[in-house]
């Protein structure tokens, strides 16, 4: 592995701080299980066939009648609330990044198009990305979400749209700034060609910032589908991701089936925390001013 | 001889980094009398600037004052209460900084500046404040002090800038002043200008000045006696004038030799071989060794100060005196 | 100053524009405008006199200006869930939403940037890292959780605060206002901490940030060099340097606490302008959704360009450039 290259730098740093580096490690575990799930949940909770009303709202540690101790109780449909919650946690991670991930691509690509264009291209592009800026993600979304309709992919489209806007800004910020400098000058007044000094030398560089954004985004993006699932926006009801199957337990809250709300809520609370913990980290690596 | 108003000794300020301990002042020694101007030269890097912050106790973590005394009239300074710290800051020990760009508070009036520096020591009324305020401004030469009272830091040019943070420095009528290059970062014409006045003022005020710098012309402009501080030590002291033409430590003379004044116009300027050392990787023994024509095995050995009247030298191979 | 405030108007005002054509698009060009307008089970008369009267017949850009012009004049159209002018249905819950997001927003300020000032004075104690933890958490929890959290801990199992409505109100200009009375204080509570939480978590971290590196600046070198107490300091030299970004924040968060209203009144059952937007999601009460957003567009210009003069009372520097 080339070990001069910035994102080398980031990780010898970053491998410093322990609680990052654990936290680090919990969000691989929850990628894994969340990938695993269909393979060691008991139940599939998204096949109502399957589904038996006789086992619903079981407290944790009941045997249902599927012969298996249910750890974490049942939901009002009688799901394995665990393997609701594994199967929740796969959605969350998923639409957390597919729409992460489409915002990055969207968002870098304008406001590096914006900071190489320059010009009348650039003010246009930054005054619209800065206008949507000032506008809450949330609401973007709600209204988004309201309009596109139920689906995982209007849900993506939804998350993406309300958050490229941050990519964009932060792309254009590191693109203008490596744009300026002379080495970038010297390679572009040689023959290679534009393409080739924005991959190999302006990328790279724009990389680091362009990481912070997106692990903040990402855990945006899934406490974004949270919230909208518990507002019944978003995702179809059959498959009730982490948000809804909260939203399901939250009139059983108040009977005192705390199980159906809150541990669908530590999952998420878990998968969040993590991912800003490791966020945080390489934000206050990144900043200049913090070094000594 | 009067007792000296500031005596320092065996001053040791380490800093406790990841890359491990760096001793940028280690054992300094000097005494100041009431009124005297010292200068205090070396390259950046040689603790000069350190030395400056540890007499106001000024030091940041990772950094601490590990050993030596500072003793201002008869009170030892290191080792004294924050709060006690804090009290005589301002009142008998005073600091100028370098850069005037970023020593004033960019969104508070020059009044309020200082009135917050006057009432760190005193109850002052508003009005009597502005009234010692605009005195001060006047005496640093602050044309309609009165009225640009009330204007902002970035409304001043960078002289002025600096002359308000000077005014700021007099304002509670110090014993000493700190001015750590305080013109460094202003235009040669306006830099000569402050020197003469800093000069007169501190004779008219009776203040004593420790003028930190790394331009031996500037101090040697200025100062009565003078300190060569190489790698965290004093290596040459002396009267200014002595020092200027009988360097005993071969640095002092290689610094003097790189002065464009004692170079014949068109001749090439004589340089110090080398770098400064880095304090976290320092040569054993005396530290400029590497670097020095006269050094030989002895030079392992950290040569201890020799004192000769009123001069001092750290040399085991130092430049001949040269024949009265 | 006056040339500035005249220029950044104008430019609201193309905002403005600019944003009614989204909401225009958003809203009227997709799906069928009828739909929007009227209720699915009105008459054949009903719908063909509405298509006559906003003009559906006409091409989309005459449209999008009758649009502009009815905006102009105030006129939202009818909200066909609560039959009544859609303007006066949204300005009977403004105030319910306003007080609950002043309250937050406060709420967070006043103890954020302290505690955030503290952290950032003593980055390396003990408390500053029981911060900064607690603030990932404000950063991390969905405020719809924290609700719920609250809800069982201060409503369900102690009992001592109400866990839903506005309680008691008292009208001031015909203005019912719950925080004036001892009631309505109490139904304020919870409500007005979950949606302050995320709000104290970001002042907490700004002031923290910004505290630490002017911390490290020569300006409060100097400060120091002149005897002045760390106290002074802090409230005189840092806190007014830490302001200008505070603001700005304040500002901004101010208007997405407007938004996030809608997750806090929902769960809490508090009758503002958040819960009326999901019930109207909900029934596809189009005219109110249009209204609510330009309102919000509104209301965010309107405190962009209060930040703009608040930035110039702040900083010399901006009010010089000018």
């Amino acid at each position: 592995m080339n070990r001069d290259t910035p994102l080398f730098r980031l990780w010898v740093e970053f491998r410093d701080n322990r609680i990052a580096v654990a936290a680090l490690v919990v969000i691989i575990a929850i990628a894994v299980l969340a990938i695993l799930a269909p393979l060691i949940t008991p139940q599939d909770p998204y096949n109502l066939a399957k589904l038996v009303l006789a086992d619903a709202r079981r407290p944790p540690g009941t045997v249902g009648s599927g012969g298996y101790v249910h750890w974490l109780g049942t939901d009002a449909q009688g799901r394995d609330l665990l393997s609701a919650i594994l199967y929740g946690l796969r959605i969350s991670v998923l639409i957390g990044i597919a729409a992460g991930a489409v915002a990055f691509i969207v968002g870098a690509t304008m406001g590096a198009l914006a900071a190489f264009a320059g010009g009348r291209t650039e003010m246009l592009i930054m005054r619209f990305v800065d206008l949507q800026l000032s506008f809450p993600a949330i609401l973007l979304a709600l209204v988004l979400s309201a309009m596109l309709g139920q689906g995982h992919l209007q849900m993506i489209t939804a998350l993406a749209a309300a958050q490229y806007a941050y990519f964009a800004r932060t792309a254009h910020g590191a693109a203008a700034t490596e744009r300026a400098k002379d080495y970038v000058e010297a390679a572009l007044s040689t023959p290679l060609p534009a393409r080739l000094v924005l991959f190999r030398h302006i990328l790279p560089n724009c990389l680091p910032p362009l990481i912070v954004v997106a692990t903040v985004q990402v855990a945006n993006s899934i406490a974004l589908e949270a919230t909208l699932s518990f507002l019944g926006l978003g995702l179809p009801v059959t498959e009730p991701s982490l948000g809804m199957l909260i939203a399901n337990g939250f009139q059983y809250l108040l009977s005192g089936r705390y199980w159906i709300s809150i541990y669908p809520g530590i999952a998420l609370i878990v998968l969040i925390v993590a991912i800003n913990l490791v966020g945080d980290q390489i934000r206050d690596q990144l900043n200049p001013r913090l070094k000594r | 001889m009067s007792a000296p108003l500031l005596r320092v000794r065996d001053l040791a300020t380490h800093f406790f980094t990841r890359a491990g301990v760096l001793k940028a002042v280690d054992g300094v020694s000097f005494d100041l009398s009431a009124g005297e101007i010292l200068g205090l030269v070396g390259e950046s890097g040689s603790g000069k600037s350190v030395t400056g912050y540890s007499l106001l106790g000024l030091i940041d973590p990772p950094g601490r004052i590990v050993a030596g005394s500072i003793r201002l009239h008869d009170q030892e300074l290191i080792g004294l209460p924050p709060a006690a710290l804090r009290d005589l800051r301002g009142r008998r020990l005073a600091m100028v900084f370098q850069d005037p760009m970023t020593t004033l508070n960019p969104v508070l009036t020059i009044a309020a500046q200082m009135q917050l520096a006057l009432g760190a020591h005193e109850r002052v009324s508003a009005r009597a404040g502005r009234a010692r305020a605009a005195d001060v401004l006047t005496r640093v030469g602050i044309p309609d002090a009165a009225r640009r009272l009330d204007a902002y830091p970035h409304q001043f040019s960078g002289g002025m800038r600096q002359r308000v943070a000077i005014a700021v420095a007099l304002l509670n009528r110090p014993d000493v002043i700190v001015a750590d290059e305080p013109t460094t970062a202003l235009d040669v014409s306006i830099q000569a200008q402050i020197l003469a006045e800093m000069k007169a003022l501190v004779r008219d005020l009776g203040t004593a000045l420790i003028w930190i710098s790394h331009d031996l012309a500037v101090v040697s402009a200025l100062a009565s006696r003078i300190l060569v501080m190489y790698a965290g030590r004093i290596v040459e002291q002396g009267p200014t004038a002595t020092v200027l033409r009988a360097p005993r430590h071969p640095y002092t003379g290689g610094l003097l030799d790189s002065l464009p004044s004692r170079a014949a116009p068109g001749q090439t300027l004589q340089q110090i071989p080398g770098l400064p050392p880095t304090l976290a990787a320092l040569p054993a023994g005396c530290a400029f060794h590497p670097r020095c024509a006269r050094a030989d095995v002895a030079c392992q050995v950290a040569p201890e100060t020799t004192l000769a009247g009123t001069r001092g030298w750290r040399c085991h191979h130092p430049l001949a005196e040269p024949a009265p | 100053m006056l040339g500035f405030l005249i220029q950044r108007f104008l430019q609201a005002i193309v905002v403005l524009v600019v944003i009614a054509g989204l909401v225009f698009a958003g809203v009227f060009a997709i799906g069928n405008p009828i739909d929007v307008l009227i209720s699915p089970d009105a008459t054949q008369q009903i719908r063909l006199d509405t298509i006559a009267r906003y003009g559906l017949d006409q091409p989309l850009w005459q449209q999008y200006l009758a649009f502009l012009g009815r905006l102009a004049q105030g006129d939202f159209g009818r909200s066909f869930v609560f039959n009544m002018p859609v303007l006066d249905l949204i300005l009977s819950r403004l105030p319910a939403t306003l007080e609950l997001t002043l309250a937050a927003v406060i709420g967070a300020t006043v103890l954020g940037v302290p505690l955030g000032m503290f952290a950032g004075y003593r980055p390396d104690s003990r408390v500053a890292r029981l911060l900064m933890g607690l603030s990932i958490l404000g950063f991390s929890v969905p405020t719809f959780w924290i609700g719920l959290v609250l809800i069982l801990v201060f409503a369900v199992t102690l009992g001592w605060l109400p866990a839903g409505g506005r309680g008691e109100t008292l009208s001031v200009f015909g203005v019912e206002w719950s925080f004036l009375t001892w009631d309505g204080l109490q139904h304020l509570l919870l409500p007005a901490i979950n949606l302050s939480l995320f709000k104290l978590a970001m002042m907490m971290r700004l002031a923290r940030a910004g505290t630490r590196e002017i911390i490290l600046t020569d300006t409060v070198k100097f400060a120091r060099a002149s005897g002045q107490s760390e106290w002074t300091i802090l409230r005189h030299h840092v806190l007014p340097l830490i302001s200008i970004p505070i603001v700005t924040v304040f500002g901004l968060e101010f208007g997405s606490t407007l938004a996030f209203a809608v997750v806090t009144e929902t769960i809490f059952s508090w009758p503002g302008l958040g819960k009326l937007i999901i019930e109207s999601i909900q029934s596809l009460d189009r005219p109110v959704m249009v209204a609510y957003l330009m309102l919000v567009a509104f209301l965010f210009i309107a405190i962009n360009f209060l930040i703009d003069i608040a930035y110039a009372a702040l900083d010399p520097r901006i009010r010089a450039r000018r």
